[in-house]
């Protein structure tokens, strides 16, 4: 199967795009599992542009890097949606709103 | 035996850990073995070193044995090390002796103290230092031994401190010896500063053969900053005042420490320094004069405490003045040998007055004592023996050591007729005292209470068999320094010449300069005085003590009513004496209060105004600051991300800008 021929500059366009998005929701929605998913949003955008590059570039550097991101996104996943379990059980919320006791 | 001077300090400092950290468990009896004895094992050890030393020819009189290198860094280097040579010999022999009967005797008097162990784990400790002062080989390990010995003082005379007055006199003895450390110290730091070393034999040999290593002033400086620690220990003018607070220790304690030895370790740095006195004679001027003020001054005092270790506390500011007027005229050797008498005949009389305190139940008022003379005789005979002695009379330790002192205050070339006359005068007045306490504790009617009067008792053969021997040594303590005007030989003065050089006799000359190299160059002989002058003034200082003593029998044995009559006759000046000159008092508002006073202004002006104010200015400032910063934590985790972005936006902004424009 050949890969048309996309020109890189769409790929980057395409990574910024979802980046964006991913920082407006983070930013804005009040529902913290939506923040998270805009968080894995950005991590995807950016592994976009990894591989985008890495292709580009001839270099399997990205490809690794955005294995990592992978991974790492995988045991912050993991890690975050626990903590949200144990934030709803104590607060019978997750509205990230009405979670700040961390403040003068 | 001469390799093995350390064990003259080795032996004590067993016996101050055997019974500092076994002592409890070992009982008192074990205790009072091993205190005693190991005092006896070290002036065994003396007494051979000693043989050993007089075996050599006069001039090879010299050891020196480095234990260990103390402290090397870079051009200070110190070792702990001892040297023997005649007058730290005869020293340890003293304090080793005298310790050893006193440790005896205490084992008698301590009897049924609760404090046993600590008393005599204290006494080794003491004994220890004692030697490490008198036998280190250099400037540092001799502080170490006069810090030590200050220690002691402080820790025995405060033995009871369950009483206020015993714990405030061993803190004022151990603060007033601070002020004479004071000026020890920087009297050493002056030698290291010029000689770059502080070791005895790198110090005086080159200065012995060549006095322009420094110059007169420097010398100057030096010795008198080392007098002012001499006078703190030794109690002279004008830091004597916590000597007679000493006597809230334990008798024993009062003899050892407060008589015969500590206080007499400023004599014996004096000497030992007397190369460096010889250089500077003014500073010689000023330890003569000090010496013959204290002397006569404090004999004053004496005449009317009616405490009887008062009367010898102040008796022995009196002759440690004595002391100081033979070193400071040049007679080195003569200042020495007074000490040693004084050890003896001043030691039997405190351990004298502790046994009287032992017959009378512990009573110091000599006011309520009198006609003890049958009922304790062998105190009596004891007593009368070294009073004897400290007054002067011919025969005795006493009289050959003074006279030295007062013929070498008159005849040396840095003497003076008024040095003598004055000294001369306080013999006559040591002889009243010391007669007057005779009297009011032997003679007359007795004033015993009567409750006391049924128990007097003579004490234990322990007690009173280093009662005779000290008395025979204060006998036949004074022969080794016969003068040669009596035939005598004058041994001591020729055993000490090695060190302390032709001492007063040849230091004819002058200038301070001529003074050393013609003591080191002859011998001990120079002679030229006039026999016959010197057998006046003989005669003389004879019929002073006897004056003084008769007039301390009218007094007190004749006519006891007079000493009342002449107290209303000259009623201010009675008071005056009475209480020792107001000098307390004058201290409590010079020193004290205005110590006082500055230390309460500095607390609440400086520490708590300045110091406390500007550190919590500092927080309040902080404080301040935090609660407008603390603001931004709005607890909205959204926020906090909108900033980190905001971060990042400025950033990529920063280098897109930087990538385009430059």
């Amino acid at each position: 199967m050949t890969i048309p021929n996309v020109p890189p500059e769409c790929y980057l366009v395409l990574s910024g795009i979802l980046f964006t998005i991913g920082v407006i929701g983070a930013l804005t929605r009040r529902n913290a599992i939506v923040v998270f998913m805009c968080i894995e949003l950005m991590l995807n955008a950016v592994n976009i542009t990894f591989i985008a590059l890495s292709r580009f570039l001839q270099s399997l550097d990205g490809v690794l890097f955005a294995f990592f991101v992978i991974a790492v996104a995988a045991a912050e996943a993991a890690v975050g949606l626990a903590i949200f379990v144990m934030i709803y059980r104590s607060r019978e919320t997750i509205n990230v709103d009405e979670i700040n006791i961390l403040k003068w | 035996m001469l390799e093995h001077v350390w064990l003259i300090p080795l032996f004590p400092a067993i016996g101050f850990l055997i019974n500092g950290l076994f002592g409890r468990s070992l009982g008192k009896k074990v205790v009072s073995w091993v205190g005693p004895s190991v005092i006896g094992l070290s002036f065994l050890t003396s007494i051979l070193i000693f043989r050993e030393l007089i075996g050599r020819p006069p001039a090879e009189r010299h050891f020196e044995k480095v234990i260990f290198d103390w402290v090397v860094s870079g051009s200070f280097q110190t070792v702990i090390g001892y040297q023997i040579d005649p007058l730290s010999i005869l020293m340890a022999l003293v304090v080793s002796g005298v310790s050893f009967f006193i440790h005896i005797y205490s084992v008698g008097y301590m009897h049924d103290d609760p404090g046993f162990t600590r008393y005599f784990t204290y006494l080794n400790l003491f004994v220890f230092m004692m030697l490490n002062l008198i036998l280190a080989n250099n400037f540092l390990l001799m502080f170490v031994g006069w810090e030590g010995v200050g220690l002691c003082s402080y820790l025995l005379i405060g033995f009871w401190y369950e009483k206020d007055s015993a714990s405030n006199a061993g803190k004022k003895a151990f603060v007033v010896n601070r002020v004479g450390d004071f000026g020890f110290l920087l009297g050493i730091f002056l030698l290291f500063i010029n000689f770059g070393t502080l070791d005895f034999t790198d110090i005086f040999g080159p200065l012995q053969k060549n006095p322009h290593l420094i110059n007169t002033a420097t010398a100057t400086t030096i010795t008198i900053l080392l007098f002012i620690g001499a006078c703190g220990k030794s109690a002279q003018i004008p830091i004597y005042v916590w000597l007679p607070d000493a006597m809230e220790g334990p008798t024993p304690v009062s003899s050892l420490i407060h008589a015969a030895t500590m206080v007499t370790a400023g004599v014996y740095m004096v000497a030992r320094c007397n190369v460096l006195y010889s250089m500077a004679p003014i500073s010689m001027a000023i330890v003569a004069i000090v010496g013959v003020a204290t002397a006569i001054y404090t004999a004053s005092i004496g005449f009317c405490q009616n405490d009887i270790k008062k009367v010898l506390a102040y008796s022995t500011i009196s002759q440690l003045g004595y002391m100081f007027l033979g070193v400071g005229v040049g007679a080195f050797s003569a200042g020495i040998f007074h000490l040693m008498t004084h050890a003896f005949f001043k030691g039997l009389l405190f351990l004298g007055a502790g046994s009287i305190m032992h017959a009378l139940s512990g009573e110091l008022d000599m006011r309520k004592m009198g006609a003890l003379r049958k009922k304790i005789p062998y105190t009596f005979w004891t007593f009368f023996i070294a009073t004897l002695a400290i007054a002067g009379i011919p025969g005795l330790s006493g009289f050959f050591s003074k006279d030295e002192i007062l013929w070498q205050a008159f005849s040396s070339s840095h003497g003076h007729w008024l040095l003598w006359a004055v000294a001369a005068v306080a013999a006559g007045m040591t002889a009243f005292y010391m007669f007057r306490a005779l009297f009011m504790t032997f003679f007359g009617e007795s004033r015993v209470d009567e409750h006391v009067a049924h128990h007097v008792h003579e004490s234990p053969k322990i007690m009173t068999v280093p009662l005779m021997v000290l008395a025979v040594l204060s006998v036949i303590g004074g022969y080794i320094g016969v003068p040669h005007v009596l035939g005598g030989a004058n041994h001591i003065h020729e055993f000490l010449a090695p060190v302390l050089g032709g001492g007063a006799e040849s230091a004819k000359a002058h200038a301070g300069i001529s003074i050393v190299s013609q003591a080191w160059a002859s011998g001990s002989e120079a002679g030229g005085h006039s026999t016959a002058l010197e057998f006046v003034m003989m005669a003389i200082s004879v019929v002073i003590a006897l004056i003084g003593i008769g007039i301390a029998y009218l007094f007190y044995v004749k006519n006891p009513a007079l000493p009342k009559l002449a107290a209303e006759k000259w009623k201010r000046l009675y008071k005056l004496v009475y209480n020792k000159y107001y000098v307390d008092e004058l201290y409590e508002i010079l020193f004290i209060n205005s110590l006082k006073n500055l230390g309460t202004g500095l607390w609440k002006g400086f520490d708590e105004f300045v110091i406390d104010g500007t550190i919590n200015g500092i927080a309040y400032f902080i404080g301040l600051l935090s609660g407008v910063m603390r603001k931004m934590q709005t607890g909205l985790v959204q926020n906090y991300a909108f900033s980190m972005i905001l971060g990042g936006i400025v950033l990529a902004a920063y280098y897109i800008v930087r990538a385009i424009f430059y």
